[in-house]
């Protein structure tokens, strides 16, 4: 059904469909309306669900992991320095491979604190063993929490997934979404069926400590299947599209890439005003393409440098910095670049922090440095503060 | 774990612990002490087999106490706590 | 002799075979409480002591569903499995504890077991206080008691231990109006079991704070925990006190003791008894006892 709601209503009635049995909920500026709407939702009795209001983020994800290894399963949200409180949780789910979905709202880290769209926060939870799914606008944000569940829960991967979402540009925004029914939804997303759980009549331990003798070979499992879940993302995505009709893309989605001599790379809604610039070049005759990163764990290796493949440059629009070193999904696609046969120069465009816009200027910014040789910048940038400090 | 239609995955390496698998460890090799329980002074009041922290003293017949030495680590708590003064603990290396 | 041979059924909850020290307080109230409660029930258990002990993948001493996550969040840990359960319409047949030792519970998970209180979920959370971080090397928690020794608070030239006196999370507990809060040790075992058997039978939040001596961190020999136990009770230092609805209700009343019959037998306490300085440091713990057995009326 065609609605016209903000990009929060959507993820709160995209997961009220998932049927999740316990939810979480710390509030935190920009995730608030998302468990607001979840919480009216559970009052009205739209929703059958228990809602925890924990008294912290780090509470709120270990309240969901004890609801889902006790064989429910269960959702949160939260952004930026919830996501920071809830580091060791996260990796805690991770490495006891239990199945959860959290929207990661995408906002600043202080400090100083801001409350404003960039990647930091999600960047910086890389290593966490969580699966990262970049949406794009509304209606992929809402399509991903349903296929989150689908991906977490196969036994393939036992392994959580963040939607991630940028605050206020998809949180506050209202746009125009087709909502599934309840029905379409349990076609496809059938009940949470635990591999393992906490039940007195089949009593089992979780949670054993490992000495050195047994760690390194669960890391390697853990690693061995988030390689693989690749390809349960990618089928997920197909099954979705067979039964919804809707596509946009499974671990990557090119835009005028084929014969790009250029091509940006973006993650999350970026990509949106990436694609309307990008008609602008080409109407101007340059061969500009736009490859949204959707998938950023796993990693698309393969995926990304078939993409790339005949491009002359690349340019990766990062919203986060890997202070002292290198931009982050650049130093990434850098990686899957080396060593082979086309090796693009990758410049590592960093723009779009604590919520500052990116325009057009910002990307032929971005072009014209790129085009001079420059390989990691700071795009649109306020020079005059720079000039005062 | 539940077992249906289709068959599935063993868990991830280290994730599920049997209930009960400690059992294999057999700590009695710690202890360099043994109780020893006088039957004939022993009140049958249960506080031995109550406290043991690893659980291994057992009755088979009411004031019939003995300790299981493949567990007991020596620790001397049931001795030093028998009301009755019916445990002493003598050496023995295990 | 041909006796049948030991049978240890998972049904009572913790086995033996863990690696606890011997002569563990720990291990002895944790055996009970299992014991007490029952195989229809899940646990959550904090990093610490028991934790460890009882869980060296691939051998676990538990014979209920058992999970250990993190060191602050076995309450939350619990709530999320409480909800779950009470989603599955299971939480009248299956009891929800929560272990924590007083680092776990009074310092780093304090504020995950206020919102757990808070909240009103339907857990048992027992505290195992042997008074200090004793699983990562006797370090001080806010459980320890005035002028102990422990490697954090140390006796030293310009120093008598701990300085400060003991967080009395049962009283803050029970300021949330909790229906059930109670102090007991694992040396008064029948007093124990009492508590354990109303606490499971009462609905919402319950806490339970259990005294467990500790041999190598309290430092007195191993058979004696029993006896070192009884005298924490008896000299006032560890009243055994209830609460309901946020109320005193009952107090297990003690003979009273001098406090040095009890502190003279361990060594963290020991360098109280070599100085002058000592002796007025005991006079204060005294003081402490004596305030307590006032406030409670432990004594007739």
């Amino acid at each position: 059904m065609r609605k016209m709601i903000e990009g929060s209503r959507a993820v709160a009635e995209a997961v009220g469909l998932c049927r999740p049995d316990v939810i979480s909920a710390y509030p935190i500026t920009p995730q608030t309306h998302i468990v607001e709407d979840l919480s009216q939702m559970v009052a009205d009795g739209d929703i059958d669900a228990e809602y925890v209001r924990v008294e912290s983020e780090h509470s709120a994800a270990s309240v969901c992991l004890g609801a889902v290894a006790a064989g429910s399963r269960a959702y949160s949200a939260t952004t930026s320095q919830g996501l920071m409180l809830m580091v060791e949780v996260l990796y805690n789910i991770a490495g006891m491979r239990l199945p959860l979905v959290i929207t990661g709202v995408n906002r600043a880290l202080s400090a100083p604190l801001s409350i404003w769209n960039d990647h930091q926060d999600t960047m910086a939870l890389r290593d966490t063993g969580w699966l990262q799914l970049y949406a794009e606008n509304s209606q992929e944000v809402l399509d991903m929490h349903i296929q989150a569940y689908k991906i977490s829960e196969d036994d393939r991967v036992l392994l959580p997934v963040m939607v991630c979402m940028d605050g206020y540009v998809l949180t506050h925004t209202y746009e125009s979404v087709d909502m599934p029914t309840q029905e379409e939804v349990d076609a496809f997303l059938p009940g949470y069926d635990p591999l393992y759980r906490l039940d007195p009549d089949d009593p089992y331990t979780l949670g054993a400590f490992a000495d050195p003798s047994l760690y390194q070979e669960m890391r390697y499992e853990i690693q061995r299947d988030a390689l693989a879940s690749k390809a349960v993302v990618k089928e997920v995505a197909a099954d979705f599209k067979a039964a919804f009709g809707r596509w946009m893309g499974d671990v990557l989605d090119p835009y005028q890439c084929d014969d790009a001599e250029t091509i940006f790379i973006g993650l999350g809604t970026v990509v949106g005003t990436l694609k309307e610039w990008v008609d602008v070049k080409r109407g101007q005759g340059e061969k500009v393409g736009a490859l949204k990163l959707r998938c950023f764990r796993p990693f698309p290796l393969e995926e990304l440098r078939e993409a790339l493949g005949n491009a002359k440059r690349v340019v990766v629009v990062e919203k986060a910095v890997g202070v002292g070193a290198y931009g982050i999904v650049a130093a990434e696609v850098r990686a899957a670049l080396y060593g082979q046969a086309s090796m693009p120069p990758v410049t590592c465009a960093m723009a779009g922090l604590g919520g500052r816009d990116i325009t057009f200027e910002t990307f032929e910014e971005m072009l014209k440095r790129a085009q001079a040789g420059e390989s990691d910048l700071f795009a649109g940038m306020r020079a005059e503060l720079l000039e005062a400090s | 774990m539940t077992a249906t239609k289709k068959k599935r995955r063993k868990p991830p390496l280290g994730i599920v612990t049997r209930p009960g698998s400690s059992l294999r460890n057999k700590t009695g090799s710690w202890g360099i002490l043994r109780p020893v329980f006088d039957w004939e002074k022993c009140t049958g009041c249960n506080t031995c087999e109550t406290i043991c922290p690893e659980g291994c003293i057992r009755h088979l017949e009411k004031k019939q106490y003995e300790a299981d030495m493949e567990y007991c680590k020596g620790c001397g708590m049931c001795a030093e706590a028998c009301p009755a003064d019916a445990i002493t603990m003598e050496e023995e290396h295990r | 002799m041909s006796a049948p041979e030991f049978k240890y059924e998972i049904t009572r909850g913790f086995l033996p075979g863990h690696r606890a020290c011997a002569g563990c307080g720990q291990a002895s109230a944790v055996r009970l409480i299992m014991e007490t409660v029952g195989p229809q029930c899940i646990v959550a258990n904090t990093t610490g002591c028991l934790e460890v002990f009882s869980t060296p993948y691939p051998e676990s001493a538990w014979g209920v569903p058992w999970i250990h996550s993190l060191f602050e969040n076995s309450s939350a840990v619990a709530a999320g499995i409480e909800a779950a359960l009470k989603k599955q319409g299971k939480l009248d047949a299956v009891k929800v504890l929560a272990f924590g030792g007083d680092g776990a519970t009074l310092d780093i998970g304090f504020g995950a077991i206020s919102g757990m209180f808070e909240r009103g979920h339907d857990v048992l959370y027992v505290c195992m206080d042997n008074e200090a971080y004793m699983n990562t090397g006797v370090q001080r928690s806010g459980s320890t008691p005035f002028a102990a020794a422990t490697t954090t608070s140390p006796a030293g030239r310009r120093s008598f231990g701990e300085d400060r006196p003991k967080k009395d999370l049962p009283a803050i507990a029970a300021a949330h109006g909790i229906p059930y809060v109670a102090t007991a040790s694992m040396t008064l075992f029948a007093d124990l079991r009492r508590k354990v058997k109303k606490a499971v039978g009462i609905r919402g939040p319950k806490y339970l704070q259990v005294h467990v001596p500790c041999p190598p961190g309290w430092g007195y020999d191993e058979k004696l925990t029993m006896e070192v136990g009884k005298l924490a009770v008896e000299c006032g230092l560890y009243p055994l006190v209830e609460w309901e609805d946020g109320e005193v209700t009952r107090v297990r009343k003690i003979k009273k003791v001098p406090v040095e019959e009890y502190l003279k037998g361990q060594r963290r306490f020991r360098h109280l008894f070599r100085t002058e300085e000592g002796k007025g440091l005991l006079a204060k713990i005294q003081e402490l006892a004596d305030a307590n057995i006032e406030k409670y009326g432990l004594v007739d």
